[in-house]
């Protein structure tokens, strides 16, 4: 395809929406006749709904949609992630039952990493896999599992083998969410939001079919999972925002958005809302205090730092240069800001901080902040975590010796869960 | 605004480091510190007519070499790494002023001398409250004629006791605050100038008081009108110490961090426990961030944005708490030999010090950085 460039490319894809496109389908109908095209996801290869142009000329074909309203294939949630990991490490059969239907928004589909036992530690899994005739039977338990009750297919990282090393042992399987051994339970969090889910898995069944690699590939195509989805799934996934048309295939769309993008909708309180910070200040009368201005500007200091850094890392990145340190503190430095951002919020919100709901400021939002923020520390890499990378990785800092990754697994010491 | 250094600009930096580190080892530096005059003017004239860095930010009308503040950023950020003795950044700021203040003139008398590496200059703006703003400004300046006469003090005047030539902020007798303020000029040797070299924490940072007894001078620019620029070459100053500051920064953190990955201690070297990379970590964000908003108010500085005032405070108040931060965990992460005066820690320590207080301290920027908020 070296002889594409972003004209034709444009061209081409203007032509197929100018005489394909027509607000009046209905949404699956639409996509079902999208990705015949090619133009749904143009990166894909051409086997599989897609053109095989490079990953670069997909913001020329967002453009060209987005110019004439047309609505995309379904990008928001795991299934984006899902479906990389499908492409890059999946059977033809997996592509076949699954790549259309992810791509249409037919299916929804949920990540079975994380556990209670293995946070940071993920390839520490204890979630069972054990072989009963020709299938697998899955016994253990996920967490943090966001959009597993109403997610048909799961992700699931599994132990299948306990006599070797820990990252040797594990299997990577697509699971069947509807079924009898697999329930679901919200996991309220610390805000009162309900997020994510507890999954148990109670002899959940696991056709030989649907193994997507051999007992000990397991981490790696975790691995390509979780680079997916640091990547953004090569953009393709994103954050979801409804179009303002009006239309049967804009309501679908916006139904379909809502509903995924729903567990998050807190984030941006958990990030602590800078952009609040000011007219909150000035609302309150404690934009005149000096020892809340110092605060206040702390903060602001942090936070514009932290953006000219993110800045200077994409332009190195631009500019094809080797990554510097810069491109390294993103996810650390936003803890440091959101936690600044909640003192701040505390200061200038004064006794109303004590309050929640629509009895405290903004209907909430400030409480919410408050009871947010712990989050950003946590998810996606701990802070300790980023510390560890950035130390190792950028500072060529010696790493800890390890205890768990040269025995059989089932040596090495590991928390007590309920069912392991 | 750009987020990179252009080539030229990398190679310039490549080249002044290099030429840094082989004039300018802690061996030199504390020889150099160790004098009076906390300098060698032969040296100076030698490594600064090779480089042209005092032609830097001059205009090329003017004899310099006509580029911008980002420029001049750069050599400071670099002196601040080497911590090279001499009488730059007080020249630099100095050059400054006059092209701030200054008639077209004046400037084109006072200006091919200082780029040429000729005479060195100083910026006198404090007196002995350490003020940095119209309002410290006391000193009286009247006229007699065509001449004019200063009477008061300046103190922390940077390299004050070396200078040649010396810019001097004055004030109409009876005026208050901005009202009233002018640009001098004063000759280093002008009789009724008394200097006194200060004894500094930060020997590689010389500073002088100045008593001026009916001392004759030229005023630069319109009587009365000095407040715009000298607000304006205070915020130059700013961004300017904020580079110097987080090249001594990154100097520091890398000097550390290599020093722990050499220190065996239990058996094993002392950057292999989490304690000191997570220390390790923090520094690295710190020194970044301090860079990346230095960086950018150098930047501004040459693109007249009208956010100036408040970038300027804002990398001046994050270079102040990196640089600070970084010294003290510097120290600390070479245990007892970084409280040893023969380890160099300490060198940069003392600078970050220093700077951390000159041209106002983290609290006074914050709170003028507010001031200044447009959002």
């Amino acid at each position: 395809m070296s002889e594409e460039t972003e004209n034709s490319v444009r061209a081409e894809v203007r032509a197929w929406l100018e005489a394909n496109w027509k607000p009046d389908y209905g949404l699956v109908e639409w996509r079902t006749k999208l990705i015949e095209s090619g133009w749904g996801a143009p990166h894909y290869p051409k086997e599989w709904y897609g053109r095989g142009l490079p990953v670069h000329f997909n913001p020329i074909v967002d453009e060209e949609f987005a110019r004439i309203g047309a609505v995309g294939v379904a990008k928001a949630g795991i299934r984006t992630l899902a479906a990389a990991t499908i492409l890059d490490h999946g059977t033809d059969l997996h592509k076949e039952k699954f790549l259309r239907r992810i791509l249409t928004g037919e299916d929804t589909w949920c990540q079975l990493f994380s556990e209670p036992g293995s946070g940071s530690d993920m390839a520490g899994a204890v979630t069972r896999a054990d072989r009963r005739g020709n299938q697998w039977v899955i016994n253990g338990q996920k967490v943090w599992t966001t959009s597993a009750h109403k997610a048909h297919w799961g992700l699931l990282l599994a132990r299948a083998n306990w006599d070797v090393a820990k990252h040797k042992g594990l299997a990577y399987f697509i699971l069947d969410m509807k079924q009898p051994g697999v329930q679901v339970h919200p996991l309220k969090q610390m805000n009162g939001h309900a997020s994510f889910n507890q999954v148990f898995f109670t002899d959940a069944i696991v056709e030989p079919e649907m193994m997507v690699c051999d007992v000990g590939d397991g981490w790696t195509v975790a691995t390509t999972t979780l680079m997916h989805e640091r990547r953004g799934a090569d953009g393709l996934r994103s954050w979801a925002q409804a179009s303002s048309r009006k239309g049967r295939i804009y309501e679908e769309e916006k139904a379909e958005i809502a509903s995924t993008m729903e567990p998050y909708k807190w984030y941006p309180q958990r990030a602590g809302r800078v952009d609040l910070v000011m007219e909150r200040a000035k609302a309150t009368g404690k934009f005149k205090d000096p020892v809340i201005r110092q605060e206040i500007a702390k903060l602001l200091i942090m936070s514009k730092a932290a953006e000219w850094t993110a800045r200077r890392a994409r332009a190195a990145q631009e500019q094809g240069k080797p990554q510097g340190p810069e491109g390294s503190l993103g996810k650390l430095v936003s803890s440091n800001v959101a936690r600044q951002a909640a003192r701040v919020h505390t200061y200038i919100t004064g006794a109303d901080a004590l309050l929640t709901g629509e009895d405290s400021p903004m209907g909430g939002v400030i409480a919410e902040i408050l009871v947010s923020v712990p989050a950003t520390s946590i998810a996606g890499g701990t802070d300790e975590i980023q510390r560890n990378i950035i130390s190792e990785r950028v500072l060529k800092m010696p790493k800890e010796h390890s205890v768990d990754t040269n025995k059989p697994f089932k040596d090495v010491p590991r928390n007590i869960t309920a069912k392991s | 605004m750009r987020f990179s250094f252009t080539p030229e600009q990398e190679e310039f930096r490549t080249s002044l480091r290099r030429a840094l580190e082989a004039r300018s080892p802690t061996k030199e530096v504390r020889r150099l510190m160790a004098t009076d005059q906390g300098f060698e003017r032969d040296g100076w004239q030698k490594l600064n007519q090779e480089l042209g860095l005092t032609a830097i930010h001059i205009p090329e009308a003017y004899g310099g070499a006509g580029f911008g503040q980002a420029d001049l950023a750069i050599v400071l950020e670099e002196m601040g790494r080497g911590l090279l003795c001499a009488p730059f950044l007080s020249t630099a700021l100095a050059a400054n002023a006059i092209l701030n203040a200054a008639t077209e003139e004046q400037k084109q008398a006072l200006l091919p001398a200082i780029a040429a590496g000729e005479k060195t200059a100083t910026l006198a703006f404090s007196e002995d409250d350490g003020g940095n703003d119209a309002e410290g400004v006391a000193m009286t300046a009247t006229q007699s004629g065509a001449a004019w006469r200063l009477e008061g003090s300046k103190s922390f005047v940077l390299d004050g006791h070396t200078a040649d030539l010396i810019v001097v902020v004055a004030r109409r007798p009876g005026s208050q605050g901005e009202d009233g303020l002018s640009f001098f000029i004063v000759d280093g040797n002008s009789p009724g100038l008394e200097r006194k070299r200060l004894k500094t924490m930060d020997e590689t940072r010389k500073l002088a008081r100045l008593t001026f007894n009916s001392v004759e001078a030229k005023i630069l620019g319109e009587a009365g009108a000095g407040a715009a620029p000298f607000a304006k070459t205070m915020q130059q100053a700013a961004v300017l110490l904020a580079n110097e500051m987080v090249g001594g920064a990154e100097r520091l953190r890398e000097d550390a961090l290599a020093y722990t990955k050499m220190r065996m201690q239990f058996g094993r070297s002392i950057a292999s426990f989490q304690t000191t990379k997570n220390k390790a970590a923090d520094m690295l964000v710190d020194v970044e961030l301090a860079k990346s908003a230095a960086y950018y108010a150098a930047a501004a500085l040459d693109e007249g944005d009208d956010e100036l005032p408040a970038l300027a405070s804002l990398a001046k108040a994050c270079a102040a708490e990196a640089y600070l931060q970084t010294a003290i965990h510097a120290v600390q992460m070479h245990g007892g030999i970084g409280f040893t005066w023969d380890n160099d820690t300490h060198l940069w320590f003392k600078r970050a010090k220093s700077s951390e207080i000159l041209f106002g301290d983290a609290n006074q920027h914050r709170e003028l950085m507010m001031q200044h908020w447009k959002h």
